[in-house]
């Protein structure tokens, strides 16, 4: 794994996890989209802050499809589980928010299962002509 | 009665997400590394070879599913319940599908990783 790789699967998390949290912001303007009424959510679209979410999230799908490309989806996935660990830090120490002891818990088990994987190999091993058209030029 | 639409958008957003994503997976590892891709051939090399791949296409299908669904849910619930609740039901289904469709090799400490990761997530929405 190389540096530029692990700033892949970096930037995977914080564009999820960013994008999830400004169209969040996005949606309490917009409020309750009532179930009968189910096309009033195209109504989101003319808000500044889904409108950034919808950025962010592109920019994320194009860091997967990236990050798809050179590793396993069972690798991808809780490797970019860190980023709900920076926006429950980012909402400890940026935003004073309290954390409970439960959340506390949860940011140690993603710390030890991002840890875990990460130190993992990243793809499984497949003879080159079965599944990809070039050839994988690095293992972990 | 919201509660249940929340739920049944966390439902919507859990197999959407699934099976966008691993749709896509299908279609980058046919692809190959882009990296690689790009170092021989240059950026719109990579652009061709992805934007002529119809599984992507199926993919951006699926996740766009799975971002309506999020707005929904969005609208009805919180953030910190909607998107933690959603991304551990996804890292479980992920795994299974990862496993049993993609084929991919879940040793012992991906499996871990896993669980640990989704229950995890599934901590930080109390």
């Amino acid at each position: 794994m190389t540096l530029r790789k692990y700033l892949i699967l970096l930037a995977v998390a914080l564009f999820a996890s960013i994008g999830d949290n400004l169209l969040s912001r996005g949606m309490k303007d917009i409020g309750a989209v009532r179930f009968d009424h189910l096309q009033s959510v195209f109504l989101a679209f003319a808000n500044p802050w889904v409108i950034c979410g919808v950025v962010f999230l592109l920019c994320f799908f194009a860091c997967m499809s990236s990050a798809l490309s050179w590793a396993d989806l069972s690798y991808v996935l809780p490797a970019t589980g860190i980023g709900y660990v920076v926006m429950a830090l980012g909402a400890r120490f940026f935003l004073h928010e309290h954390i409970s002891p439960a959340r506390w818990s949860g940011i140690v088990l993603i710390t030890i299962g991002v840890g875990f994987v990460a130190g993992g190999p990243f793809l499984t091993e497949r003879p080159y002509h079965a599944r990809r058209k070039e050839p994988v030029e690095e293992r972990a | 009665m919201r509660t249940f639409h929340t739920w049944m958008a966390i439902a919507l957003i859990t197999c959407a997400s699934t099976v966008g994503e691993v749709t896509l997976a299908h279609a980058m590892q046919r692809i190959g590394d882009l990296g690689a891709l790009r170092a021989r051939s240059g950026l719109w090399a990579c652009v061709r070879r992805v934007a002529t791949n119809g599984r992507v296409y199926l993919a951006v299908g699926f996740m766009t599913v799975g971002f309506f669904s999020l707005l929904l849910g969005l609208s009805w619930a919180d953030l910190s319940l909607v998107g933690p609740a959603a991304a551990a039901l996804t890292f479980i289904t992920n795994a299974f599908a990862a496993k049993y469709i993609l084929r991919e090799h879940l040793d012992r400490r991906r499996w871990i990783a896993s669980i640990f990761v989704a229950t995890g997530v599934a901590l930080l929405t109390l």
